[in-house]
């Protein structure tokens, strides 16, 4: 079989980047010079002469029985090759990260709008979907379940002061959507006094809304049949072990006859954690034995992956008159829609981190995870933990305006700090410098006020629409400090591989790198190249593709990649130099203690020893492979949620600033300021652009970004209805990344990408309370929440 | 039907052209020219940017049937094979690229702006780039590459063809 004429991988063959760079510098990406040519190979890119293009017909209803599926018409259409349903998947007809419930393609029942019923090969995209719209399906439509706390049959909340207690008992009259009901995950978390009473008590309910990953690379790749009966997938995903594991059991096949390859990855942000069109492109491959592409168009990747849990909360915070907290009780619904995805990690994050990075002597929190009939909901950067920080900042809020006190005074007089207990009874053991964070943020200057001078549309709100000059405008400034665990936690086995090898070519030595880590944008190439430079002194290292022939790098989620991947090339490459080292030994007939690599060569300082690796090595190639782990996690009690649930968290703090037309409800962010504390920044570039792309997502999700649904349809798929926040809408942002080493991880880092984008939002949402004096408890806020119309 | 265009300079024809196909789809699935990104093919995202006769337009709504004839420039015709231009080389430098999908219609975008503009201020930088979506930076970097590209340019030693 012939290979893709456009080298399908996200990490092409000889990727070196321009120059020396370790860890702690700016190094540049070794895929940056492909990427501003235009030549880096994406998903979407991927193109042999053969090749046939794969499309899925997708259920128009949220809830429906099929009575029957006719696909003559569209095996008709000229230029058809292939027409697929359920029947025509080899093995399990259902998948699933976590739970295997969802179907490959539609059996007798769809329980979410745009689930995929059938799929189409043909020889132009458009005469696929043209015979896609000619299959018939005979639907029963059913009425959809669309609300969490209904498909739980818990009791609304309809008046604040309401007691949580009431919402414990499970109802099982509501429909059941699977076998076991409309339950995920029920995640508890109990600590100190079950009935503790407070001085000033606030309580508050709270909601978010659904946010989409919207990265900007459509879900694509191309499948190609292989001789031995097998597949070679080329696809953009985010941890291409889980998917094989996934695909082996769907087309059942062995792993050595599935076969994937990283194609280049067009943003990920959790939304390419699920399975897409992996397995259809493979379906339609070894059902017509020509390469298939398949590739989202924007609407269909609305449909096609998995989207931020919607999240209703409600929250009672109990303080004394000084203001240090006494008890905090949540209740939180995450709404996971049809399928479970990663439901029941998500309740674990929302719950064992609910309340923020905070000390409180007595805690109870109820965490839910429910099926409804909405589209199914799974990761997305900062994972069940984003939810809960838009309730517990604004309780902060609220009990500090309750209490008279400054709002950054009561968040540090409660910061956790290195030695304070979690509420699940977990002892922070590195550098938690939560109030830190935050009188750092306060000390920054503010920006100019936006009156002064002469006015500038495009600073006010509503910009050259001309809708103001700053007449109803008002100025807010808001704080928000979160927390993130970074890695798989709750006794996970989350481990990476990686293969390194050192050896000569040209005269240079060259180490070569290759780990099945997705790089998604993030950099994780560059890491990988950084690390090996400076553990083994060489300044070539090549970056192998990513494939599935090296073992598993776990997930590219949880800010994990920079921990435990680089922890695996570090480890590669200590092995690796201790066999250079015993060469240079042997070489020097004695044991030299500091013999180190560095500038090609084996060198010592006590003594003057160069030996060139070039020397040294010959023709000789040593390789090492291992898998690496971070210590390990435990299970929590699933009565209390005690337990060492997580091994690290990562905190940042924001600063925002907004001006808002509080007669037409605009809102203009004025300034960002953000401080985190990465441990260590590897890449210290690379790391501010995580913070400023983590802080725009927490921006939209404040203020724009919604998928809207209405009888478990989505309205709005489409950039036209579904806006995320544009070069006009970022403002400029200050950030301050400090490095308090974490004594466990690698080189004392800690994972950057999620923390940023949790606390950016809250504090939005504070600035925009403090400019109109509105408890706004909704995000996004819309104009029409500001202005009460 | 039979399309005939010249992209970056070289007269390209492509016969079997379906009338229902855009400028985009031709550049990236008949002329092997996939730089042109394609993150929503409906004149949203600003990712599939190109010049036609000078002018930056979406080349996803842009009927293939209407470039007959005329003067097309990507991504890939923004440098010689073996260089970079200084738009290319500012947003490397300036860190403006992570996953890249916007990074190609961003920089026929900026091409156009510093071209237009010599050294725009950052608010002409923000009206200008408006229609390019970017989903990983949070726009900053991208505007310190505007900065840095529009400044090395602007400097006669630096040469960059404009
Ligand atoms: S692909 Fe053309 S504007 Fe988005
Ligand atoms: S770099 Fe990913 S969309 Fe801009």
């Amino acid at each position: 079989m012939s290979t893709p004429t456009r080298t399908p991988t996200g990490a092409p063959e000889h990727l070196t980047g321009p120059g020396s760079g370790g860890v702690g510098d700016d190094a540049q990406r070794p895929d940056g010079v492909l990427k501003v040519r235009g030549e880096f190979a994406y998903g979407s890119d991927l193109w042999m002469a053969d090749m046939l293009w794969g499309v899925t017909l997708r259920s128009p209803h949220p809830y429906a029985r099929i009575r029957s599926v006719d696909t003559s018409a569209a095996l008709a259409t000229p230029g058809v090759s292939a027409v697929l349903t359920s029947d025509d998947v080899p093995g399990e007809k259902v998948y699933g990260l976590e739970l295997a419930d969802q179907p490959v393609l539609a059996l007798d029942v769809v329980r979410y709008q745009g689930e995929p019923v059938a799929l189409v090969a043909a020889d132009h995209p458009e005469t696929a979907r043209l015979a896609a719209g000619r299959i018939h399906v005979d639907y029963d439509v059913l009425e959809p379940v669309t609300d969490a706390r209904t498909a739980l049959g818990h009791p609304t909340w309809n008046q604040v002061h309401d007691s949580t207690a009431e919402v414990t008992e499970l109802s099982r009259e509501s429909a059941h959507l699977h076998p076991e009901g409309n339950l995920v995950r029920h995640l508890k978390v109990r600590t100190g006094d079950p009935a503790p009473t407070a001085d000033v008590v606030v309580v508050g309910e709270y909601e978010v809304g659904m946010q989409d990953q919207a990265f900007l690379g459509p879900e694509a790749g191309l499948a190609v049949p292989a001789e031995d009966g097998g597949v070679e997938l080329h696809v953009a995903t985010q941890w291409l072990h889980v998917d094989q594991k996934q695909i082996c059991a769907a087309l059942a096949l062995p792993p050595e006859q599935v076969r994937l390859t990283l194609a280049g990855v067009g943003g990920a942000f959790g939304g390419r954690e699920d399975l897409s069109m992996h397995v259809h492109a493979c379906l339609l491959a070894l059902r017509t034995g020509r390469p298939v592409k398949m590739s989202y168009n924007r609407e269909e990747s609305f449909f096609g992956h998995v989207h931020r849990h919607p999240a209703t909360m409600r929250y009672e915070h109990g303080a004394t008159r000084d203001g240090e907290l006494v008890y905090v009780k949540a209740a939180i619904y995450f709404d996971g829609g049809a399928y479970a995805s990663s439901t029941p990690a998500v309740v674990g994050n929302g719950g064992t981190m609910g309340i923020g990075p905070y000390v409180v002597p007595n805690v109870h929190v109820d965490c839910y995870g429910a099926y409804t009939n909405n589209p199914p909901c799974g990761a997305m950067r900062g994972f069940g933990s984003v939810q809960t920080a838009f309730a517990y900042e604004s309780q902060m809020d609220a009990l500090a305006a309750e209490l008279g006190m400054d709002p950054v005074e009561l968040r540090c007089r409660n910061a956790m700090e290195e030695g304070s207990a979690t509420p699940t009874g977990q002892v922070i053991d590195s550098p938690a410098p939560v109030a830190e964070l935050l009188r750092r943020l306060e000390a920054m200057p503010l920006p100019a006020a936006s009156g002064d001078g002469e006015v500038d549309l495009r600073d006010m709100p509503g910009g050259v629409s001309n809708t103001t000059h700053g007449e109803g405008v008002r100025r807010g400034v808001g704080y928000a400090v979160a927390y993130k665990n970074v890695a798989f936690s709750e006794g996970y086995d989350d481990h990476s591989t990686a293969r390194v090898r050192l050896e000569v070519v040209g005269g240079e030595p060259t180490a070569t790198v290759h780990t099945a880590a997705a790089e998604v944008g993030q950099g994780l190439v560059t890491v990988e190249q950084q690390i090996a430079r400076t553990e083994l002194g060489v300044e070539r290292v090549v970056v192998h593709p990513k494939d599935t022939s090296v073992g598993s790098a776990g997930s590219t989620s949880a800010s994990r990649q920079t921990y435990v991947t680089g922890g695996a090339v570090k480890a590669a490459c200590e092995k690796v130099r201790a066999q250079v080292v015993a060469r240079a030994e042997r070489l020097v007939g004695r044991t030299v203690p500091d013999l180190r690599l560095a500038g090609g060569a084996v060198v010592s300082d006590s003594e003057d020893i160069t030996v060139p690796l070039a020397d040294l090595l010959g023709d000789d190639v040593l390789e090492e492979t291992l898998e690496w782990r971070h210590r390990p996690t435990e299970a929590i009690d699933p009565e209390t949620g005690q337990g060492f649930a997580h091994v690290q968290y990562a905190f940042s703090a924001h600063r925002a600033v907004v001006d808002v037309d509080t007669e037409l409800g605009l809102v203009k962010v004025v300034e960002m300021a953000c401080t985190q504390d990465v441990g260590k920044a590897i890449n210290p570039q690379a790391v501010v652009g995580q913070i400023q792309g983590g802080t725009a997502q927490g921006l939209g999700l404040a203020v724009m970004e919604e998928i809207l649904i209405k009888d478990g349809k989505v309205r709005n798929p489409s950039f036209t209805d579904y806006l995320i926040p544009t070069i006009l809408d970022m403002p400029p942002m200050r950030i301050e990344v400090l490095e308090y080493a974490d004594p466990h991880a690698p080189y004392g880092l800690r994972g950057v990408g999620e923390a940023p984008n949790i606390s950016s939002g809250p504090a939005v949402l504070a600035a925009i309370r403090a400019a109109t004096g509105l408890p706004l408890t909704r995000v996004p806020v819309r104009p029409e929440h500001i202005t009460g119309t | 039907m039979r399309l005939t265009c010249t992209v970056n300079g070289t007269e390209q024809h492509v016969d079997d052209v379906w009338e229902g196909e855009s400028l985009l789809y031709v550049l990236r699935e008949r002329m092997g020219l996939p730089g042109s990104k394609n993150a929503c093919e409906q004149g949203e995202c600003g990712s599939c940017t190109v010049y036609l006769d000078g002018l930056p337009v979406c080349a996803c709504l842009v009927a293939a049937g209407q470039a007959e004839g005329r003067q097309v420039g990507t991504v890939e015709g923004l440098a010689d094979p073996e260089a970079l231009h200084p738009v290319q080389q500012a947003f490397l430098d300036a860190g403006a690229v992570q996953c890249g999908f916007c990074t190609p219609g961003l920089l026929v975008a900026t091409h156009d702006l510093i071209a237009r503009h010599g050294r725009p201020s950052d608010a002409e930088t923000r009206e200008a780039l408006a229609g390019n979506l970017c989903r990983c930076t949070g726009y900053e970097k991208i505007l310190d590459a505007v900065r840095l590209a529009a400044d090395r340019m602007a400097e006669p030693t630096a040469g960059g063809d404009r």
